[in-house]
């Protein structure tokens, strides 16, 4: 109690060097809650629209490796190389058997869709297009299309014989609006459709090069019935992609390559990115914990003449100890919390900032709150106050007074 | 406590020297008794040890052979907290700049060894503080801190913080040296009041040979020795 009071007085008595300590504390505190929230906002950001804007797992008609001879798997011995593939009917074999079999286990959904490549043609004007069949009420149960439509719906594309859904983009290049009838030329194919509904995701190369039609219109442009090239799969936890693609595989022999896998390089990134991430954060925490020890020990290095008068007086050592690493935690503490205060302001402040980009729409800076950034500031803040404290007054407690007391007569 | 009969403070064979390239010696085989209710001057000139000589006898230093003993009981074998509890309970210190913590009321600085005993609660030891100031005519500036009141005002203070435990033996070193003369004189009286009314040993160091040879005994340091050691004038008989 007396240790509390002494050192609540020492504190409040000398307000000018208190305040700089605890706006010392405050200041490295806010930053880093800043920075940290900064950073794992942006990524957390970048992952959320890779998991949102694509499917988490697409399996398509391709294997990884040629399958095995029949005579490979009779005799150990047997190895071929060099065999001329024959012609490859492409597609997925069976696919409806295929997505049965897979809905049956997979936890999420899944649905066909069809991947060709068209010259769209309109009014003269040719684009060239990624054009991909779809079931509309199966496709938005496995990608957010459904809800990026600015005009029309999914659905629309069962209103015309060949209904065609496109990018708002590349509706503005062609000059087509909704009821504009275009030409797709495939490369085994060509037919008339209908622009029934335009879509904008904010991706500028899915908005300029993506269209949308019927599986069945796919499959005419592509010129081979039935075909299905692609299953796209959704998971009701996007982390098990991976996990899930490998299965698919070994199941199917298709290629299942997941969101993951093909974003590796990016997530690659990511990894040095948290290096650099931390070691900033932990930089910035680092210079505050030396500003921090700076000052709580020059307070207690200025305090030693009262710490003689302490001892003469008959106060024990470990007392005297005990009320300098008080005072400070209680910098640590109060300016730990002026920091909480500050690293919110901070992160609200520049939350409310509007970027725009060319690539994307305009945009605020992705930020996370996250309780832990502002426990592991707090705890760094009290950790090196407690280390300040405690340093030079465990020095201090222990000089004979009658050095000190010479010393100031 | 005391044992019947022993002197509060006894020193035996005291002698302390500061290591280094050149060992300084400070005060050498010191052997004294300071009896009880007696007022003791130390004096002698600069650097004679004077100072020395009472951290020893107060338990702030430690000397480098010999011993002290307080109450018949010896300190030699004491660790730190020990000295520290014997410091709290069985001594008082004046010194000559006050020495008062600047952020605490006055009222605080006298409480303070009290609180450090812990044998008065807040309550009792704010109360004794009070009653301490007033019978040094201080009641009016209990609130106030160091720096609002005068010198001679807070030399008042650092003896009525002295005296917060009621302890039987009060050391001063220099107590009136940064003083005027009219405080010094107030300061005196205080202290020969402590001595003549209240009972207390106090040794006080000097260089003032007239306050000296108010008190009742005065030994002289030369060179960290005693080269003299009598009764004044003023001794009772």
């Amino acid at each position: 109690m007396l240790v509390a009071e002494i050192a609540w007085t020492h504190v409040r008595a000398r307000a000018r060097q208190t305040t700089v300590a605890l706006l010392g504390v405050a200041v490295g505190v806010g930053f880093s809650i800043m920075m940290a929230a900064l950073m794992e906002g942006s990524q957390a950001d970048f992952i959320r629209q890779l998991v949102d804007s694509l499917p988490h797992v697409t399996v398509s008609d391709e294997r990884r490796s040629a399958p095995a001879q029949p005579a490979e798997a009779a005799f150990a011995a047997a190895e071929i190389h060099g065999l001329t593939p024959e012609v490859r009917r492409p597609g997925i074999k069976n696919p409806l058997a295929t997505i049965t079999a897979l809905d049956a286990w997979i936890p999420g959904t899944t649905a066909p869709s069809v991947q060709t490549k068209a010259v769209i043609r309109y009014a003269g004007r040719d684009r060239n297009a990624s054009v991909v069949g779809i079931d509309p009420n199966r496709e938005a149960r496995v990608s957010n299309i459904a809800t990026k439509m600015r005009q029309g719906t999914l659905t629309s594309l069962y209103r015309a014989t060949n209904a065609i859904i496109i990018g708002d983009r590349l509706a503005e290049r062609l000059g087509a609006r909704i009821g504009a009838n275009v030409t797709l030329q495939g490369e085994r194919g060509r037919l008339g459709a209908q622009v029934v509904g335009i879509f904008h995701t904010g991706m500028r190369s899915i908005d300029e090069n993506a269209a949308y039609v019927l599986v069945k219109t796919a499959q005419i442009l592509a010129a081979q019935t039935g075909l299905v090239n692609e299953i796209r799969v959704r998971l009701a936890d996007p982390m098990a992609g991976l996990e899930v693609a490998r299965r698919i595989e070994t199941e199917t022999g298709y290629k299942s390559v997941s969101w993951q896998e093909a974003n590796e390089d990016l997530l690659n990134t990511f990894v040095i990115r948290n290096i650099i991430m931390y070691t900033v954060v932990g930089a910035i925490l680092l210079v505050a914990s030396f500003g921090t020890y700076n000052i709580i020990s020059t307070i207690t290095h200025e305090k030693a003449r009262d710490i003689a008068i302490m001892k003469s007086l008959g106060f024990r050592a470990a007392t005297v100890r005990r009320i300098f690493v008080l005072e400070a935690l209680l910098i640590g503490l109060i300016g730990a919390m002026l920091g909480w205060i500050l690293g919110y302001a901070l992160c609200f402040g520049l939350g409310s900032v509007e970027i725009k980009s060319p690539f994307v729409d305009s945009n605020r800076l992705p930020l996370i709150y996250s309780p832990l950034h502002y426990a592991i500031a707090a705890a760094v803040a009290l950790a090196s106050s407690l280390v300040a404290g405690y340093v030079p007054a465990r020095k201090a407690a222990r000089l004979h007074p009658v050095e000190i007391i010479r010393g100031a007569t | 406590m005391r044992a019947a009969g022993e002197p509060p403070i006894r020193a035996r064979g005291v002698t302390r020297i500061l290591p280094g390239v050149v060992p300084t010696t400070l005060v050498h085989d010191i052997d004294l008794d300071i009896h009880a209710n007696e007022f003791v001057a130390v004096t002698g000139p600069s650097g004679s040890g004077k100072s020395s000589l009472l951290y020893l006898l107060g338990l702030l230093d430690l000397p480098t052979a010999g011993e002290v003993l307080i109450g018949g009981r010896g300190t030699a074998h004491m660790d730190e907290d020990e000295r520290a509890r014997t410091r709290l309970e069985t001594l008082g210190f004046v010194f000559q700049f006050h020495f008062l913590l600047p952020e605490f009321s006055i009222r605080e600085n006298v409480m303070l060894p009290m609180r450090a005993l812990g044998r008065l609660s807040p309550g009792a030891a704010r109360e004794r503080a009070e009653t301490l100031l007033a019978s040094l005519g201080l009641e009016d500036h209990a609130g106030k801190r160091p720096d609002q009141i005068s010198g001679g005002q807070r030399q008042r203070v650092a003896v009525a913080r002295a005296l917060a435990n009621d302890p039987p033996v009060i050391l001063a070193d220099e107590p009136t040296g940064s003083l005027d003369s009219k405080s010094s004189e107030q300061v005196f009286q205080i202290l020969r009041d402590l001595v003549d009314r209240h009972g207390k040993t106090i040794v006080a160091v000097t260089h003032d040979l007239g306050l000296a040879e108010r008190m009742d005994r005065r030994i002289r340091l030369v060179d960290g020795r005693i080269v003299a050691d009598a009764s004044t004038a003023h001794a009772p008989a």
